[in-house]
């Protein structure tokens, strides 16, 4: 079966944002940027159920403009099939998004589209769900094991309480959460294979979706700063503090 | 305006973050309805008809919800919503499953995981782990949200809303549960608990959680973890503490063994007064940190417990 991931560039996790002086947004200029460390485990499940053999195609799509394919390329290099990029320098609503992959889904016709559950810069948690309701297919979200069996796949998913697994009727949609597997690093030599591997570019504009935003993004600031704290040197001296100046624990 | 809550509960129990979602609800201001959607569930019916600010209660009484699973209760929700303006759910894994559903089948954006309302259209919330904050206006005719339940204060229970019974079953037949492996504690529930401890790599194994329980048992905390500590098999994920774990903003917060990674921190930067105990001085951790001690911790938990 066809399996499809969507990744989505982000900045890189180790990085600490800034906010723009004018409360515009946060600065990514010059920043390092990187595949979304979910997405990144979405290309891996995809690759190794390829090498399970139950998946025969894997193919990664990104959106956005021509540096997301860097990622594209990384993809490959992790062991994807084929790229797509669909090309935008639009910021798009999750909404939109779902819209754009939900064309790719009619087109390339997968059983399995594994994304990651949340993009590490906007922290939406919502592109799978609404890819899902807008293809009518089961979700399996936050998933830390796949299994699929006959027309069916196993999803078992990381909720508030501990474990829960369910049954989909394929075609799916499952996003990924950390502990689904732990992504390979690409080699040398699959970096470079990487490089002739196809990528098709399409634009966004001809897939004629309204693309306008839903949404106004006001301000955006930066958190509150913690007040500098005091290093004790003893646990009684700990305790004291916590009993008569933090007034937390009687 | 009217508003349209989700109830989160496990078909016995209301959720007490349910009552931090209702806060949230209030400031946006409107006539607020709520959604009890499971199975055998008019106990939690009962209790949250008497929450405070709450109008009329909506019971959705079927085998279909009782895992309340996305695929069923989206199209519940998305049919009862053509009569609100406002459709909320707490940022739990329940709500952050099924609610973008619910606004894609009704072609909206959701505004995810908000922390303050400005204004009936305008939201609060953090980004790139919390830090930054943004304010988000939504154009939509319809807003679709998830609240963060740390960003506001439970209401009161000592109201008395009508319950109504819907009849109309909603089962998409695409999805079926088939079992659960929930995490037994006697302690206090992570998010809500007023002190949580928590442990990270520092902890070197699962065994030396158990020094964390006595000091737990004596400050009536529950006890939380790194990625770290989960990912090295210490401790079941739904300990973990962070942006992709819970989320939490206690009185009292003690990082046991924690560096302070930026996606730890966003998941407890918010709590009132936060201890950190590790025995490297340089640990991110003690610049967020009211009070720091650095000490190696198999020496300071034994200790700690011995003076509580």
């Amino acid at each position: 079966m066809k399996v499809l991931v969507p990744i989505k560039r982000v900045i890189d996790y180790n990085v600490k944002v800034r906010v723009k002086a004018d409360n515009s947004n946060v600065d990514l200029a010059n920043v390092k940027m990187a595949i979304n460390p979910f997405c990144e485990i979405a290309v891996e499940e995809a690759v190794r159920l390829k090498e399970a053999g139950t998946a025969t195609e894997v193919i990664a799509v990104s959106i956005g403009d021509k540096s997301c394919q860097e990622q594209l390329r990384t993809a490959l290099a992790l062991g994807a099939d084929r790229a797509i990029q669909i090309d935008t320098d639009q910021n798009l609503d999750s909404i939109n998004v779902a819209k754009l992959l939900q064309k790719v889904v009619e087109e390339e016709q997968p059983q399995l589209v594994i994304l990651g559950k949340q993009a590490i810069d906007s922290d939406n948690n919502q592109t799978g769900q609404m890819l899902a309701a807008l293809t009518g297919m089961p979700q399996g979200t936050f998933a830390s094991a796949v299994s699929v069996d006959g027309d069916k796949v196993n999803v078992t998913r990381e909720v508030d309480g501990g474990l829960q697994t369910i049954a989909l009727n394929l075609p799916a949609i499952v996003t990924t959460d950390l502990r689904l597997n732990e992504p390979r690093y690409a080699s040398l030599p699959n970096i470079m294979k990487a490089k002739r591997k196809p990528l098709d570019v399409k634009a966004a504009a001809d897939f004629g979706i309204d693309l306008t935003s839903r949404t106004n993004l006001v301000k955006v600031t930066p958190p509150a700063e913690r007040q500098a704290g005091i290093i004790v040197e003893s646990i009684d001296e700990l305790v004291e503090k916590l009993k008569n100046e933090a007034k937390v624990i009687s | 305006m009217s508003i349209l809550v989700f109830a989160e509960h496990d078909n016995s129990q209301l959720k007490a973050d349910t009552l931090k979602t209702i806060a949230a609800a209030q400031a946006i201001g409107g006539d607020i309805h709520l959604l009890v959607a499971g199975h055998n569930c008019q106990a939690v019916a009962d209790a949250v008809s008497k929450v405070n600010g709450v109008s009329k209660v909506l019971v959705a009484d079927n085998a279909a919800y009782e895992h309340q699973l996305a695929e069923n209760i989206s199209l519940l929700v998305t049919e009862l919503a053509a009569d609100y303006t406002h459709i909320i759910a707490t940022a739990l894994t329940t709500g952050k499953n099924f609610m973008p559903r619910v606004a894609a089948l009704l072609d909206v954006a959701q505004i995810s995981d908000i922390i303050a309302v400005e204004s009936s259209d305008t939201f609060v919330r953090p980004i790139y782990a919390g830090n930054a904050i943004a304010t988000v206006q939504s154009l939509d005719s319809k807003k679709v949200i998830t609240v963060r339940p740390t960003g506001f204060d439970a209401v009161a229970t000592d109201g008395s809303a009508e319950i109504v019974a819907l009849d109309k079953v909603t089962d998409a037949g695409i999805s079926s549960h088939v079992s659960e492996e929930l995490s037994v504690s006697e302690r206090p529930d992570l998010g809500a608990a007023s002190v949580v401890i928590s442990g990270g790599r520092g902890m070197q194994n699962g065994d030396n959680f158990k020094l964390l329980d006595g000091i737990a048992d004596k400050l009536g905390a529950a006890i939380g973890a790194s990625r770290a500590a989960v990912d090295a098999g210490f401790v079941p994920n739904d300990m973990q503490v962070g942006q992709t774990g819970k989320i939490v903003a206690p009185d009292l917060y003690i990082a046991v063994g924690i560096s302070g990674a930026i996606q730890h921190l966003a998941g407890m930067k918010d709590s009132k007064v936060i201890v950190a105990i590790n025995k490297d001085a340089e640990a991110p951790i003690f610049q967020v940190a009211d009070y720091g001690l650095v000490a190696d911790l198999f020496d300071a938990l034994p200790e700690l417990e011995s003076k509580l």
